[in-house]
C-alpha cells in the first residue's frame, strides 16, 4: 500500500489554484500597478487617454521594452549589460551613416545588426573567457562604443538617408491597423524571447548559469559559450531598437540613448529579473518597461519637472530589489 | 566481478606524496565507507577515480577492463559519478530541470528542437519512485529540504545508468533527520546494484549504511575492512594512527 501514496505524493502539483499562483507572482502586482496607473491618469488628466498621447506612449516603452528583453536575459544569466545605450547608439549611426551614402536599408539594417552583434560578442567573450566582471567589461564598452559611434559620424547630426528615406521612417514612426511599428515589433520579440527562455536548452541553460554557475559547470553545460551567447543577444536587442528609433525620430545624433542602461535595467528589475541571477521572464520585462513609462509620462502630464524623471528611476530600482530581499528573507 | 579496482594507485604533487600504493576494490552495489584525517588523500583518491587528474602511477579497473581517464567526461561515460558536497543544484530551476541538468532531453516542432519537459517529469517522478523520496518533479528546489535536494542530485546518477556514485560528505550540514533520509537513498543505490563510495567523517553513518570501511592515513591505505567485523574505536584509531595497521 506505500507505493501508491509515494507516487501521489511525488504526481502532486505543488500549486494550489490558479489565483493563488497568480498572485505570487510579482509581475502580476506590477501589472497591475501599471493599469491602475492608467486608469487614474485618465481621470485626472485630459490629456493621457487620447489617441495621440497613447501613441506615443506605446511607442516609447516599446524601446525600452525590446532592449529591456535583451537586459533581463543578462540579468537572468547572473550578468549585466550597462553598455546598451550605446550599443544602440552606434547600430543607429551605423544604419545611418551607410543609407546617407546613398545604399539601400537592408544593407544598413544589416551592417548595423552585425555592428551590434559585434560588439556583444566582444563583451561577451571578455566576460566568459577572461573572467573578467560583467560590470568592468560593460562599463568600458559603454564609453568605447558611443566614441566609435562619434568617430563614425564625426559627430553630426544626420537626418537623409538616402533612397530608402521614406520607409525607414515608415519601420520606426508608422503604424499598421493603428498600432505603432516598434510595438509590433516588441511584441513578436517578446514571444520570441519567452519561447527561447522557456522551451529551448538555451533558455535552461542560462537560467542553470545564473542560478548556480558552478552546477552549470559540473553538469556539462558549455557555460562560456552560452554566456557569449548572452551578452550578443542583448546587443541585438539594443541594435534593433537603434534601427527603430532612427526612423522614428527622423534624425539621429550621437547622444541617443544616453543614460538608457538605468531605465532598462529599473524595467527589466520591476519586472521580475533578479539581479542575484537565475530569476526574470520576457513578459515581465515588458511589464516593467511599460510601468516606467506610464510613470514618465505620468510625471510630463501632471506637470511635473522632467528633472525628477531620474529620481524616480533610481528609487524603482532599489525599491524593486528591496522587495526581492524582503520577500527571500519571508520564504 | 568487481566492478572497481583500484591497482597500486600513487599520486605525487612535487615532493609530496598524496597517495601511496592504494590498492582497493568494490563490488556491485557494495556501500564502501571512505574514512581519514583531513589531508589523508581521500579527495586525491576521489578525484583520480572521477577523472579529475591521472594517477603518477598504477592502474584503474572498470568491470576488470583497464582505463584511462584524461577528463571527468570519460569516468562519466564509463558509468561513474559524482555527488558533490554542495550537489551541484541550481535553486532556482525544478526538480525535473535539475535531475536533467546539462542533457535535457528534446523533442522536434519542425525545424527547432524544444525541451521536452513531459518527459523530463515523468522520468524524473520514475526515479524518484525508485528512489522511495517523496521528491515532486515539478517543485523548485529551493523550497526543498536537504534529504529531497540530496534525491535530485542522486537522481541524476540514476539517469545516466551509473556503476558507483562517489558521495563527498553528502551528511556534513544536514540535519538529523535529513541525514536519516540520505542514508536511505545510499540503500536505494546499493539494492540498484549501485556501488556506493561514501567519503564521510561521521562514523555513525558510516557504520549505519557501510559494507566495508577503508581508511587512509598520509595516503596510504591502512585498513579495508567489513564493517561488520571492526567497530568506531578501532576505526578511529586506525585514523588518527593509534592502531598502525588492521
Amino acid at each position: 500500500m506505500a507505493t501508491p501514496t509515494l507516487a501521489e505524493v511525488i504526481n502532486r502539483s505543488q500549486h494550489h489554484g490558479l489565483i493563488a499562483w497568480i498572485t505570487s507572482q510579482q509581475i502580476f502586482w506590477v501589472f497591475l500597478a501599471a493599469v491602475f496607473a492608467c486608469l487614474a491618469l485618465s481621470m485626472l488628466t485630459d490629456s493621457f487617454a487620447t489617441e495621440r498621447n497613447l501613441f506615443n506612449v506605446t511607442r516609447n516603452f516599446a524601446f525600452v521594452g525590446i532592449v529591456a528583453l535583451g537586459m533581463t536575459a543578462v540579468i537572468a544569466s547572473g550578468g549585466i549589460d550597462l553598455s546598451v545605450g550605446s550599443t544602440l547608439v552606434i547600430s543607429a549611426m551605423t544604419v545611418s551613416v551607410i543609407m546617407s551614402a546613398g545604399m539601400p536599408f537592408w544593407v544598413g539594417c544589416i551592417a548595423a545588426l552585425a555592428v551590434s552583434l559585434l560588439v556583444g560578442a566582444v563583451n561577451g567573450v571578455l566576460i566568459a573567457y577572461a573572467r573578467m566582471p560583467p560590470f568592468v567589461v560593460t562599463l568600458g564598452m559603454l564609453s568605447v562604443a558611443r566614441s566609435l559611434a562619434m568617430v563614425l559620424s564625426d559627430n553630426k547630426m544626420i537626418y537623409e538617408f538616402g533612397p530608402d528615406h521614406e520607409f525607414l521612417l515608415w519601420l520606426g514612426g508608422g503604424s499598421t491597423l493603428g498600432l505603432p511599428h516598434p510595438l509590433i515589433i516588441m511584441v513578436i520579440l517578446a514571444c520570441l524571447t519567452a519561447f527561447a527562455f522557456r522551451q529551448l536548452r538555451w533558455g535552461q541553460h542560462l537560467f542553470a548559469i545564473g542560478g548556480n554557475e558552478n552546477a552549470a559547470v559540473l553538469t556539462g553545460i558549455p557555460v562560456a559559450r552560452i554566456k557569449v551567447s548572452v551578452y550578443m543577444f542583448s546587443a541585438l536587442m539594443a541594435g534593433i531598437t537603434g534601427v527603430l528609433e532612427v526612423g522614428w525620430l527622423g534624425g539621429v545624433t550621437t547622444n541617443l540613448g544616453q543614460a538608457m542602461e538605468l531605465t532598462v535595467i529599473a524595467a527589466a528589475v520591476i519586472g521580475g529579473a533578479n539581479l542575484a541571477g537565475g530569476g526574470g521572464t520576457a513578459f515581465g520585462a515588458v511589464v516593467g518597461a511599460l510601468l516606467i513609462e506610464v510613470i514618465r509620462n505620468s510625471l510630463i502630464l501632471l506637470g511635473i519637472s522632467t528633472f525628477w524623471q531620474g529620481t524616480f528611476v533610481g528609487l524603482f530600482i532599489v525599491i524593486a530589489v528591496a522587495f526581492d530581499r524582503f520577500r527571500q528573507r519571508k520564504s | 566481478m568487481n566492478v572497481l579496482e583500484l591497482k597500486n594507485i600513487s599520486k605525487r604533487y612535487g615532493a609530496i606524496q598524496a597517495l601511496d600504493n592504494v590498492s582497493l576494490a568494490i563490488a556491485p552495489g557494495e556501500v564502501v565507507g571512505l574514512m581519514g584525517d583531513n589531508g589523508a588523500g581521500k579527495s586525491t583518491l576521489v578525484k583520480v577515480i572521477a577523472g579529475n587528474f591521472a594517477p603518477t602511477s598504477g592502474d584503474i579497473l572498470i568491470s576488470e577492463q583497464k582505463v584511462e581517464f584524461h577528463k571527468p567526461l570519460d569516468a562519466q561515460k564509463a558509468g561513474i559519478e559524482v555527488v558533490y558536497q554542495d550537489l551541484a543544484i541550481c535553486n532556482n530551476l525544478s526538480a525535473a530541470s535539475n535531475v536533467f541538468l546539462g542533457r535535457e532531453p528534446t523533442r522536434k516542432i519542425g525545424p527547432i528542437k524544444v525541451v521536452d519537459y513531459a518527459f523530463m517529469r515523468s522520468k524524473s517522478a520514475e526515479l524518484f519512485a525508485r528512489l522511495k523520496s517523496e521528491t515532486r518533479p515539478r517543485d523548485l528546489v529551493h523550497k526543498m529540504s536537504g534529504g529531497q535536494r540530496q534525491a535530485v542530485a542522486i537522481a541524476r546518477t540514476l539517469l545516466s545508468d551509473a556503476k558507483i556514485v562517489l558521495m563527498d560528505e553528502p551528511t556534513a550540514a544536514i540535519s538529523v533527520r535529513q541525514v536519516a533520509e540520505v542514508l536511505n537513498l545510499i540503500r536505494q543505490l546499493s539494492d540498484h546494484g549501485i556501488a556506493v563510495v561514501l567519503i564521510s567523517h561521521r562514523m555513525p553513518d558510516v557504520f549505519e549504511v557501510a559494507d566495508k570501511v577503508v581508511v587512509l592515513r598520509r595516503g596510504e591505505l591502512v585498513a579495508d575492512k567489513k564493517a561488520s567485523q571492526s567497530s568506531p574505536e578501532e576505526i578511529t584509531g586506525l585514523i588518527t594512527g593509534a592502531i598502525e595497521h588492521a
